[in-house]
């Protein structure tokens, strides 16, 4: 469960006020909202990476407000997936794991389970740097699932993919999202994407009388 | 306009035509047979690695700072960073000198100076009691710098590690730093993504800075002259042996060092272009 309480967030000269919202256990949330509105700078105060000035984010019903992105253990997906460039993709997933000091058998378990269900099993020695857009996707999925068990937040991820891509995209994502139970909270643009995906929707919009920027349940 | 650009291009070759033109291979061999010139050569080898080194293990942090992170004073420290450059090379080794035996300010306060000192000092034969970092590098710690290969090795770092930060700045601009707020999420710290994430990526940059750094180092002559001198076997190196032979009018060694060192310089930029043409494709 991932639960914002009245958080505000400063970044520069832009200011996002008292936004709250909820998503349940296993829930396949997808934000949406205009270009530069602030999705993303909710998706990273929730993984840790941006402070809130004030308001409360908790992960499973504990405050996490204060936490590093470490301590959260929550996946995190950036639009461009940001893989790491000078690892194989066997490196890539393993990432979490080596880093929290997983015994080299149970990494290797995790890491097989991960590309099963991924289907990127023939990938795994390849250079993240010769992979096509969808490979690329589902082996920064598979890096994201290896560091948690409790939520994945994708910020627009397979906006840059053919539509065909996409479409197999959309259903891989509902699929571990089902398979998994780990709660999913996506941001994206796409109607169509939208309507495959959400269980519940969060709009960001701005009070054109106020200014202010709130989100409702769609 | 191509008229105009070949100018330099054609300066630049005659240049090297004229310095050939000056000397045969065999003056060449002699200069460098001569056992000063061996020592310049080697001192000159072993202070421009250790410059190189010492300039990315400082300019690798320092870059990363500079490209990663807003903080208060950050556009000072950017400044002060290409002072060494801008900075007359004869000033900056004066401010050297100066750095190593002028008394610390108030340091006198905390320093037990003897009496007879204290006379002296009244006396007018005497600087102000204080604490001097030279006195103290020689007398406490058993490693003089001043007029000594360290002092070589400083004053070649304090330029070299300026062109060595600002390769790694830019190196870490061209980095995506969301790599490093995934890994962040993944559970490393901000030290240890950068370690695991971000220098992994930085390596050729490292390479092209420690290659700057050691050219640029390769080519300091001001500040070793004023803050190491140009004691031969001792302090001296090519660029010093170049001022040192032409100073007692021995053209032909001058020019022969003077080859050597360009020569040294064309395999460093080598370097460079090989590296460059490797990032970019």
């Amino acid at each position: 469960m991932i639960e914002a309480s009245a958080i505000s967030i400063q970044a520069g000269q832009y200011q996002l006020r008292e936004i709250s919202f909820r998503i349940e256990s296993g829930q396949y949330a997808v934000m949406m909202g205009r270009t530069g509105i602030g999705k993303t700078t909710i998706l990273e105060a929730i993984c840790g990476l941006r402070k809130v000035s004030s308001g409360v984010i908790r992960i499973n019903g504990q405050d996490v407000t204060r936490w590093t992105p470490a301590e959260r253990q929550l996946g995190y997906m950036p639009q461009d997936l940001a893989l790491f460039p000078t690892m194989t993709v066997h490196r890539n997933i393993e990432f979490a794991l080596r880093v929290r000091r997983q015994p080299a058998a149970q990494r290797k378990r995790r890491v097989e389970e991960l590309a099963g269900l991924l289907r990127i099993e023939h990938l795994l020695e390849r250079s993240t740097e010769a992979l096509s857009g969808g490979e690329a996707q589902r082996v920064a999925l598979a890096r994201a699932l290896a560091g948690t068990q409790t939520a994945i937040l994708l910020d627009e991820p397979i906006s840059a993919l053919d539509r065909q891509t996409r479409l197999e995209s959309q259903q891989l994502l509902k699929d571990i999202n089902r398979q998994t139970g780990v709660t999913f909270l996506h941001i994206t643009h796409n109607e169509e994407e939208a309507d495959a995906l959400a269980d519940v929707r969060l709009l960001l919009e701005q009070d054109p009388t106020t200014g202010l920027i709130g989100i409702r349940d769609a | 306009m191509g008229g105009l650009s070949s100018c330099f291009i054609v300066l630049i070759l005659l240049l090297l035509i004229a310095d050939l033109s000056f000397t045969s291979t065999d003056e060449f061999l002699a200069a460098l047979r001569k056992p000063e010139i061996r020592a310049a050569f080697r001192l000159t080898l072993g202070t421009c690695t250790a410059a190189a080194v010492m300039s990315v293990w400082v300019a690798t942090p320092l870059g990363y700072l500079l490209s990663r992170f807003r903080f208060p004073g950050r556009r000072l420290i950017d400044t002060l960073v290409d002072i060494p450059v801008i900075l007359p090379p004869l000033v900056l080794g004066l401010s050297l000198l100066i750095l190593f035996h002028q008394p610390f300010p108030f340091s006198g306060l905390f320093v037990d100076t003897p009496p007879e000192k204290l006379a002296e000092v009244a006396g007018g034969l005497q600087q102000k009691p204080g604490w001097i970092l030279d006195e103290w590098l020689r007398n406490t710690v058993g490693f003089p710098v001043t007029y000594r290969w360290p002092a070589v090795v400083l004053a070649q770092f304090a330029v070299a590690c300026a062109f060595a930060v600002r390769t790694m700045k830019v190196t870490f601009d061209q980095i995506n730093p969301r790599a490093e707020d995934v890994a962040r999420t993944l559970g490393c710290s901000r030290g240890s993504a950068f370690l695991q994430v971000a220098l992994p990526q930085a390596s050729r940059g490292m390479i092209a800075a420690g290659t700057i750094a050691w050219a640029r180092a390769l080519g300091e002559f001001g500040p070793i002259l004023v803050f190491a001198g140009a004691t031969r076997f001792r302090t001296e190196v090519l660029s010093t042996t170049v001022f040192l032979e032409l100073s007692v009018g021995q053209l032909d060694a001058a020019v022969a060092v003077s080859l050597l060192m360009v020569a040294m310089a064309v395999f460093v930029l080598l370097i460079l272009r090989w590296l460059g043409a490797d990032l970019s494709s």
